[in-house]
């Protein structure tokens, strides 16, 4: 698939964590492939990590029969990973600050401020059931 | 059958110290798993002071924070204490993104976390 000129990788897999894991493993090694350093490649796993756990946890409730599509592009400029889910999709605006003191023991809700501090860019569709994530590649 | 928790458990004193041994501790499973110990080992001992080690770990997700405050709050309840040791800069800079450096007191080695407890 080529979408903005870049060549778009795609996979869908069932809701199933070792699943998640090839699929973040085969996203890792294109990176590294194509030479990302160490902290891009950090802030990557990190933040396919979430979008993923996410996607099978909260989007499809860890119904194993409901899909997860990813496509990614790995440019020697900048790595784009879309992962969606085929749950009904939330707001992430109506997410609470889990930072702020009355939420810090909360155990959940980190994850979307995790992928915003690591990625250049997390981006949501409206129904809020697709992430789209950009890390750029700034040493180039 | 759930596979076996990569931890590895020693006893300073009164003072329980717990490696964890994965390289990476970001899916759902090696936390459960890891999180079954922890919790059995809190039963075992109520007001347990548990100190624990990250020097191998390299990777962290959102979901193992989560289990670090569910333990913490546990620990708490049964009046014990939990301290968090040898954390990597670039895991630390997680802890302080999410501000769980003010919830957690970690330090730098373990050594440092064991001697805290001796003043």
């Amino acid at each position: 698939m080529i979408m903005n000129g870049a060549s778009f990788q795609t996979v869908q897999i069932n809701s199933d964590f070792h699943l998640a894991k090839e699929v973040e493993d085969q996203i890792i090694s294109a990176a590294q492939t194509s030479g990302y350093d160490e902290d891009v490649i950090f802030a990557l796993r990190l933040s396919v990590e979430e979008a993923l756990s996410n996607a099978i946890r909260h989007g499809n409730a860890y119904d194993v029969k409901k899909k997860v599509h990813v496509r990614y592009s790995v440019s020697p400029d900048r790595i784009d990973v879309y992962v969606s889910d085929e749950g009904r999709g939330f707001d992430p605006g109506g997410v609470p600050d889990p930072t702020a003191p009355e939420n810090l023991e909360n155990p959940s809700g980190r994850g979307i401020m995790l992928m915003r501090a690591y990625m250049n860019q997390v981006e949501f569709n409206d129904a809020g059931n697709e992430v789209h994530l950009v890390k750029l590649n700034q040493a180039s | 059958m759930a596979p076996t928790p990569k931890i590895l458990i020693k006893n300073a004193g009164s003072i329980t110290v717990l490696e964890l041994l994965d390289e990476e501790i970001l899916d759902e499973a090696t936390i459960n798993n890891i999180s079954d110990s922890l919790l059995s080992l809190i039963h075992e001992r109520p007001q347990i002071h548990l100190v624990v080690s990250f020097v191998r770990v390299k990777h962290l997700s959102s979901m193992a924070l989560g289990m670090l405050i569910r333990l913490n709050k546990k620990i708490e309840e049964g009046k014990g204490t939990l301290k968090l040791c040898d954390i990597k800069p670039s895991l630390q800079e997680i802890f302080h993104i999410t501000k769980l450096d003010k919830l957690f007191e970690i330090y730098v080695t373990c050594e440092m976390a064991l001697n805290s407890y001796a003043v």
